[in-house]
């Protein structure tokens, strides 16, 4: 039984120096058949193991995860969440994670430091400008709040950013999605992890997967490095590395691997009080709890499963924040790192099953998975219970690159790729 | 980050370069006679390899001309650069 996280619980813990905190996970080694297994232990595949235990009833699975959990795409990106994206099934899909997060520190008894500080999407041009307008209409045709703000406005809201009408790129406006904002990314695959564990999921760290085993057209089991084990359904969760799941069952999906950087400063007095993204010039920035500025860059664009990132796109996109905030010019950036993001053709995401029965594929989230974690989970793990998908995730199947009912969001994706 | 050997002009930077995706994808002859899937498959999937990789590439800021080469994807190290046409070398 886990015990409750609370003040209470703090004080008692207090009392012994904080060394006789329970657990948050077991450690348990692979039993030799499961359920359900889910390959990747992000927060997506956490998430989704959370859900199919609890409202599925799926009590014998395991998370398998080849590092240890986090460790991947969740403790690399830049925590941004938002749901301003164009078009009615991406509306729904990331609305219905952004209502989930507003209830999750409570839900999970875990401290997700969910902060709803508002994002704004800056437009530089007069195609920016009726874009993002475009945008501001859908989304608010969808119930999703999202106002357009003039560059008087956006001096006021955001000081610091640089309103001038002499630079290269100028700002003529922006939106505000108020709802949106950021969350600790470490504590929401922590807090899945800790919530499936307490309904008995396992956990299974430094376990990678070898080979999918098939039974004609359906899946058998999994080659591990910690053994076979035996299932019938297997979700796979493993963003960047989903190719190379896929390829060991014998099936292609419609993805590319790329690195995508970011790259916080050092800590500084609270300065920035929302979260700045600009499509355009290709920068935005976050501040951290700590202090530090969190920036995010773009991809590169060949195939790399490097997890590093080439210097010139970090050096394009300081550019553009020197541009975008002289006053951050004397600031000393103080770490750099790159994840490997597997990106679709039309930048949407795929929860979806495959031409192998029970064989189950959450990818494609590309360069913004981590808003959508909560409803990536919940989603994924009704489509695993039920073998077909949610209403919510109809669209983002893998049919969908035959039938050419593809959901184009390069321009909400924000990221250029 | 890494330096590409272009067939033509010799070593230079990689940020003088464009990428062209996956090598060796042959455009079918008659696409009006393919199903939607194997239209599909020729248009969307890819191997998206972790290991070594056939690509092509465009040498943008220098001669222009398209060339082919093949990289580890998982190190992003060069192991041939070849013309299009040429078959890899093992």
């Amino acid at each position: 039984m886990k015990k409750k996280y609370s003040i209470f619980a703090l004080i008692k813990n207090s009392l012994s120096y904080h060394e006789n905190w329970q657990k948050a996970w077991r450690n348990p080694e692979p039993k030799s058949k499961y359920d359900a297994v889910i390959i990747g232990g992000g927060g997506h595949g956490l998430a989704s193991a959370y859900y199919l235990a609890k409202e599925h009833n799926f009590k014998n699975i395991a998370v398998l995860e080849k590092g240890w959990i986090g460790g991947g795409n969740t403790g690399r990106n830049t925590t941004i969440i938002r749901s301003n994206y164009l078009w009615d099934a991406s509306a729904g899909l990331y609305d219905h994670a952004l209502k989930i997060w507003e209830n999750l520190s409570q839900e999970l008894n875990y401290n997700v430091m969910f902060s709803q500080r508002g994002v704004m999407n800056l437009a530089h041009n007069q195609h920016d400008v009726r874009e993002l307008k475009r945008r501001t209409h859908a989304n608010r045709l969808n119930g999703i709040d999202c106002e357009w703000l003039n560059v008087e406005q956006v001096k006021k809201f955001c000081p610091i950013i640089n309103c001038s009408p002499n630079i290269r790129y100028p700002v003529m406006g922006s939106t505000l999605q108020r709802r949106a904002g950021t969350a600790r990314h470490d504590a929401v695959a922590w807090g899945y992890a800790r919530g499936a564990d307490a309904m008995g999921v396992d956990i299974i760290q430094n376990c990678e997967v070898k080979g999918i085993k098939r039974n004609g057209d359906s899946v058998e089991g999994i080659e591990t490095t910690k053994g076979f084990i035996r299932t019938k359904k297997i979700g796979v969760v493993a963003a960047g590395h989903s190719s190379v799941i896929a390829n060991m069952a014998g099936i292609r999906l419609p993805l590319e691997s790329k690195p995508l950087q970011a790259l916080v400063s050092e800590p500084i007095k609270p300065i920035i009080d929302t979260v700045v993204m600009s499509n355009a010039v290709h920068a935005y920035v976050s501040q951290s709890d700590k202090g530090e500025l969190v920036i995010g860059a773009g991809t590169d664009a060949y195939i790399s499963y490097t997890q590093k990132g080439t210097h010139e796109i970090i050096e394009g996109t300081l550019k553009a924040i020197l541009e975008l905030y002289p006053i951050f010019s004397r600031l000393r950036m103080l770490r750099q790192w790159g994840g490997v993001v597997d990106i679709c053709p039309d930048a949407s995401p795929l929860i979806s099953k495959t031409s192998i029965k029970g064989l189950y594929f959450n990818c494609g989230w590309g360069t913004g998975g981590f808003k959508a974690t909560p409803g990536s989970g919940h989603l994924f793990a009704h489509t695993i219970a039920k073998d077909e998908p949610h209403a919510l995730n109809a669209s983002f199947n893998i049919n969908r690159f035959v039938s050419g009912d593809l959901v184009d969001e390069h321009g909400a994706a924000a990221v250029a790729h | 980050m890494f330096l590409i050997k272009c067939p033509f002009c010799g070593e230079r930077d990689h940020s003088e370069f464009s990428y062209g995706g996956e090598a060796h994808l042959v455009r079918p002859k008659q696409p009006t006679e393919l199903s939607d899937d194997q239209w599909a498959e020729y248009l969307f999937m890819r191997k998206n390899i972790k290991g070594l990789q056939y690509e092509r590439w465009n040498h943008l800021h220098g001669c222009r001309r398209w060339f082919n080469m093949a990289r580890d994807t998982s190190n992003d190290k060069i192991h041939s650069v070849y013309k299009i046409g040429e078959k890899p070398s093992k």
